[in-house]
């Protein structure tokens, strides 16, 4: 009886089933309302279906709906990480269709702030991917911490600290108030020293290296196939960067480098974020040293649309407008047919692109990792299910 | 091979942070949270939650005409706007009803952007929990209504530019029309036509 319980069984033909298990909507790994479909052969992953949707809420066709300005807002709410970003965005595919200017220090400011967001991102999505790796929470307060302090700032400059809606055609929507560039300064200057603090709890944890190296290993070849962008891409050792490949706004001014992975396993993503953020911080360094110090913040061409946004009514045409957004490049599609609304409106989302390569990462891994690979993503479901 | 070493600095670094908590001021890595009810952070001025209406002196003497250009800038259209009328039927230059529905709004500020007779601001007011959907969260005229002292205390600088500038606006009709009846004055009779 005994013997007979501790057989060893042959692994691959003992009687076993696949399980179909659903991870999710409502898991806090999952980051949102988001379901993946799993089947298990014990702990295997075999196929892994993403289901997403659940938040989705008509974005575009609301887009279509209401004025351009009106639609700032909205962009907000897409990837409530980074809404300086996403606002860019919006307002660059503008710029393009409109054929506006923007004045020199709204230019400035605009890039602070993308930068700044950069760092919120990238800080946040660390903390939470060490949070689906088990080390629940000190790393993500940590994070958040540093998170908060340049919240504050987005509220001074903005009113709201995550749906910022600061960003104007042709412009800003307001000059900052005085005192805050001090304020940045002393974050970005604050900022390197919680980095090597950070880096010293993680970076060579012997538990984070063993559970993301070598996991989840995107191939160069079919990152590319799958039009991934981002810290992901870059991760794989692709050299690609909106910023430097488009050179939009004012990015050609500053001297900063792209950070490449090698393997493109989840530690070189995580490794990529933070040696992002450091080349992010020279950026801010650069652009807050030559930022004129007094100028216009909107162009002039646009100033009167500030107080009646449905007359502003671009030509026809169309225009895609793009940024490197902290998770991959953030597009906006708009068609124009000389009305207030847009004819159409597109987005093009990081995070929805991103997320279809899980399937390919996850096969072949334990379940556990499978949840650190979708943390080493970094979705956010408000654009996932835009 | 694993030595733990980089585990055991990580414990150092979190060692760190555990005792700043305690005996490090709030800009030296210690604790800036606060303990909300009892303690508040200073608010921002810019910060921005619902919108209120603003009047000048008297809640009968508010500053919005029923121009309904909010309503149609609003990006949800949480914004319902109804123009009063006199007793023969005319149309008078303030709103009847005047609703916000705070479950719709989104505290986007494009109201108080596109308002041209600086009428809608923003609200630093946020603690307007309330149990009831339908009565507590669609605010109505009398709801809304706020004083231009209110706005001054909350937001100083954007008030204060906002004063001046209308005081100026005020000024310059006044003179204006001052000039246009000191030009009626003067001006010299036509001679009546010769019969």
């Amino acid at each position: 009886m005994m013997e007979k319980m501790f057989e060893v069984q042959d692994p691959v033909n003992h009687d076993t089933q696949t399980l179909q298990v659903n991870i999710g909507p409502q898991h806090p790994s999952t980051h949102g309302v988001f379901r993946m479909n799993v089947v298990l052969d014990g702990e295997t992953v075999v196929s892994l279906k993403p289901v997403m949707g659940y938040l989705h809420r008509n974005h575009e066709q609301i887009a279509e709906n209401i004025s351009y300005t009106a639609s700032m807002p909205y962009t907000d709410r897409l990837d409530y990480f980074n809404s300086m970003s996403n606002n860019f965005a919006w307002a660059l595919a503008v710029e393009k269709l409109a054929n506006l200017d923007v004045p020199e220090r709204a230019q400035y400011i605009r890039v602070i702030m993308a930068e700044l967001t950069r760092l919120v991102n990238h800080v946040s999505v660390i903390g939470f991917l060490l949070n689906d790796l088990g080390a629940f929470f000190t790393p993500v307060l940590y994070a958040f911490r540093e998170r908060e302090k340049i919240l504050d700032i987005f509220e001074e400059v903005s009113g709201a600290r995550m749906m910022c809606n600061f960003l104007r055609f042709g412009g800003i929507k307001r000059d900052l108030p005085a005192g805050t560039l001090e304020r940045i300064k002393e974050v970005i200057q604050n900022f390197p020293k919680f980095l090597d603090e950070f880096e010293t709890l993680l970076t060579k944890n012997e538990i984070l290296c063993m559970r993301c190296q070598n996991v989840g290993v995107l191939p160069a070849e079919l990152a590319v196939n799958a039009s991934i962008t981002g810290p992901m891409l870059r991760a794989s050792g692709v050299n690609y960067d909106v910023r430097k490949a488009d050179k939009y706004s004012i990015y050609d001014r500053f001297d900063f480098k792209i950070p490449l992975g090698q393997t493109g396993d989840v530690y070189d993503r995580y490794y990529c974020r933070v040696l992002e953020m450091r080349e992010s911080l020279k950026i801010l360094q650069q652009a807050l040293r030559d930022i004129p110090v007094t100028g216009e913040i909107i162009s002039k061409k646009m100033a009167p649309f500030v107080k009646a946004p449905r007359n502003f009514k671009p030509p026809v045409g169309e225009a895609y407008g793009r940024v490197e957004a902290p998770k991959g490049e953030l597009g906006f599609y708009v068609v124009s047919d000389g009305t207030p609304q847009p004819w159409r409106y597109h987005v093009r989302a990081p995070s929805l692109i991103n997320l279809t390569i899980l399937e390919d990462l996850c096969i072949g891994h334990k379940v556990a990792d499978a949840i650190v690979i979708l943390g080493s993503i970094d979705i956010v479901l408000g654009e996932v299910d835009h | 091979m694993i030595f733990g070493t980089g585990i055991i600095k990580g414990m150092l670094v979190t060692l760190k942070a555990f005792l700043a908590s305690y005996f490090k001021g709030p800009h030296e890595g210690g604790i800036f949270t606060v303990e909300y009810p009892e303690k508040r952070l200073a608010e921002k001025e810019r910060f921005r939650n619902f919108p209120f209406l603003l009047y000048d002196q008297t809640p009968e003497n508010l500053r919005c005409v029923a121009c309904d250009i909010c309503a149609k800038e609003c990006p949800p259209k949480c914004i319902y706007i109804v123009r009063d009328f006199d007793k023969e039927g005319r149309p008078l230059k303030r709103p009847a009803i005047f609703d916000i529905d705070f479950t719709v709004c989104m505290n986007c500020g494009i109201c108080e952007e596109a308002c041209p007779f600086d009428a809608i601001f923003m609200d630093h007011e946020f603690e307007i929990a309330g149990p009831d959907r339908q009565n507590k969260m669609l605010y109505h005229r009398d709801d809304l209504l706020k004083s231009n002292e209110y706005f001054n205390k909350i937001r100083p600088t954007d008030a204060g530019a906002i004063d001046a500038r209308r005081r100026e606006a005020e000024e310059k009709k006044k003179a204006a029309a001052a000039q246009a009846v000191k030009a009626k004055t003067t001006q010299p009779q036509p001679e009546p036509p010769k019969t």
